[in-house]
C-alpha cells in the first residue's frame, strides 16, 4: 500500500540523528517491548501480517511515535484482532480470567531459542524462473492496496538481476495468512534510473523482489 | 485466529489511538501484564531475553566474523558465498540470519544497508539496531542521497568510489565487511575484532582506526 511506512526517497526529512540515536534502546520499556516480541506473545500470525499491522497504524502515529511504541500498539492490535484479549481488558491492563502461567525460560533457553530463529523462507513452486542473472527487468506500475515489498520508489523502473535465490514465500500472500512461493531475485537499479541525473552515475540501489512484481 | 483483514487492523489501530494512555511505559506495562496473565510468557522469560540481547547477542559477534574474514581467506570465501552458513562456525546463527549476505567494501566500492519499508536487521549477529537506523530520516534518505547521509556520519567518500545501497526490505539481511586498516599487521582475531565498529558493519562508517579500543 502507498502508506506512510513507504519512506524510501521521501523528501523533507532533516539530518539523521547520528549521535542522539546511537543507542538501540533509550528506556527500560523499550527493552521490555523487544523482549516481549522475542518471546512470541502473538500466536497464529505471520511476519507479513505483523509488518502490515505496523503499516496500518494511524499515519500521524507512524511518523511521531517512538519505534517500540509502534510495536506496542501493533501487538495490542494483533492480540485484539485474534481475540486473545478484549478491548476492555486492554484498557484495564488486566485479563478478566487469567490462564495458567507460562513456563519460565532461562537465559540458556532463550539463547537456544534465538538460534532456532535461523530459518529459511524458501518455498517450492512448480514454475521455472522467467529471468536469469544479467537480465533486465521492469517493475510494475501497480501498487496493491495491502501488503507488498515493492517500494514506491522502485515502481515502473528498469533494473538488472544480479542474483536469483530460488522461490521464497511471497509476503503479499503471507499478510493474508497464505503460504505461497514465488521466484526471488536481487535487482540492482542505478541511482540515475531512480532519482534522475543528479545521482552519482556510479551509485546503485539493490532490492530483493519477487517475480510477480515484474512486467 | 488472526483475521488477516487489513481494514480490521486499521480500525483497531484507530480505536487504540483514541483510547490508550499516552505514556508509552504504561502501554507496554499493560501489554506485559496482559501477556503474563494470559499465560503467553513468564516475567522471568522477559528478563532472560533482555539479558540475552544486553550481554550476548550484539555487534561484537559481527566484529568477530569480520576479523576472521581478514585473517582466514578460506573463511572469507565461504562468508561471501553464503554468510548464513559461515556464521555457524561461531554459533551466531539465529533470528533474521537465515538468509544472511555479506558484502565487502573495496577501494572503489562502499556498501551501506537500510530498510526503507520497516527496520529489517540481522539481529543475531548485530543485536538490536541503533535508533538512527529505524529513524524516518535514515530510511527516507539513505537510498536517495547516500553520500549526504554518509557525510553526516563523518564518512567523506571520494566521487569515484561507487556506493551500493542494499535496501533489505525483504528476504535477505546484510552485513558489510569493511576493509582491514593498515597498521594492523600481525594482530590476532580478538585485537582485530575490537576495532570493528557496529556502524562499519551497517555501512555508515568506512575507515577503521588501527588503535586498540
Amino acid at each position: 500500500m502507498d502508506g506512510t511506512h513507504d519512506l524510501g526517497g521521501r523528501q523533507g526529512f532533516g539530518p539523521v540523528p547520528v549521535e542522539k540515536g546511537d543507542a538501540p534502546f533509550h528506556y527500560d520499556w523499550e527493552w521490555r517491548m523487544w523482549a516481549l516480541a522475542r518471546a512470541g506473545i502473538a500466536h497464529g500470525i505471520t511476519i507479513d501480517w505483523f509488518r502490515h499491522g505496523l503499516e496500518r497504524l494511524v499515519p500521524a502515529d507512524y511518523l511521531s511515535l517512538r519505534y517500540f511504541e509502534k510495536w506496542c500498539a501493533n501487538y495490542l492490535m494483533l492480540m485484539l484482532d485474534n481475540q486473545t484479549v478484549t478491548f476492555d481488558e486492554v484498557l484495564s491492563g488486566h485479563v478478566e480470567k487469567p490462564d495458567d502461567p507460562a513456563p519460565a525460560k532461562s537465559l540458556d533457553d532463550v539463547l537456544q531459542g534465538n538460534r532456532g530463529g535461523h530459518i529459511s523462507f524458501e518455498t517450492a513452486v512448480d514454475t521455472s524462473p522467467r529471468f536469469a542473472v544479467g537480465d533486465t527487468v521492469t517493475t510494475k506500475r501497480l501498487m496493491p492496496e495491502d501488503h507488498t515489498r515493492l517500494p514506491g520508489y522502485a515502481r515502473d523502473a528498469k533494473g538488472t538481476v544480479i542474483a536469483y535465490h530460488g522461490a521464497h514465500a511471497l509476503p503479499d500472500k503471507g499478510a493474508h495468512g497464505i503460504h505461497e512461493g514465488d521466484h526471488l531475485y536481487t535487482v540492482s537499479f542505478t541511482g540515475q534510473e531512480l532519482w534522475g541525473e543528479q545521482a552519482n552515475p556510479r551509485d546503485t540501489v539493490m532490492l530483493e523482489l519477487w517475480e510477480c512484481y515484474f512486467v | 485466529m488472526a483475521s488477516f483483514d487489513s481494514e480490521n487492523a486499521a480500525e483497531i489501530h484507530r480505536h487504540l489511538h483514541s483510547h490508550l494512555p499516552s505514556d508509552p511505559a504504561l502501554r507496554v506495562k499493560a501489554l506485559e501484564s496482559l501477556a503474563i496473565e494470559r499465560g503467553l510468557v513468564a516475567a522471568e522469560t522477559i528478563d532472560s531475553w533482555i539479558e540475552a540481547y544486553a550481554e550476548h547477542i550484539g555487534p561484537k559477534r559481527g566484529a568477530r566474523v569480520v576479523a576472521r574474514s581478514w585473517l582466514d581467506p578460506e573463511f572469507r570465501t565461504r562468508l561471501l558465498d553464503n554468510a548464513a552458513e559461515a556464521i555457524r562456525d561461531f554459533g551466531f546463527e539465529g533470528s533474521a540470519t537465515g538468509h544472511l549476505k555479506a558484502v565487502a567494501n573495496a577501494a572503489d566500492v562502499h556498501n551501506m544497508v537500510v530498510c526503507t519499508l520497516c527496520s529489517c536487521y540481522p539481529f543475531s549477529i548485530l543485536g538490536m539496531s541503533p535508533a538512527w537506523y529505524k529513524s524516518t530520516e535514515y530510511r527516507a534518505r539513505a537510498v536517495r542521497e547516500p553520500r549526504a547521509v554518509l557525510a553526516e556520519f563523518g564518512v567523506d567518500l571520494p566521487e569515484e568510489v561507487a556506493v551500493r545501497v542494499w535496501d533489505s526490505t525483504a528476504e535477505l539481511r546484510y552485513i558489510v565487511i569493511p576493509e582491514r586498516p593498515a597498521g594492523t599487521e600481525g594482530w590476532d582475531e580478538e585485537a582485530l575484532a575490537a576495532i570493528v565498529t557496529r556502524n562499519s558493519m551497517i555501512g555508515t562508517d568506512r575507515v577503521l582506526k588501527p588503535e586498540a579500543l
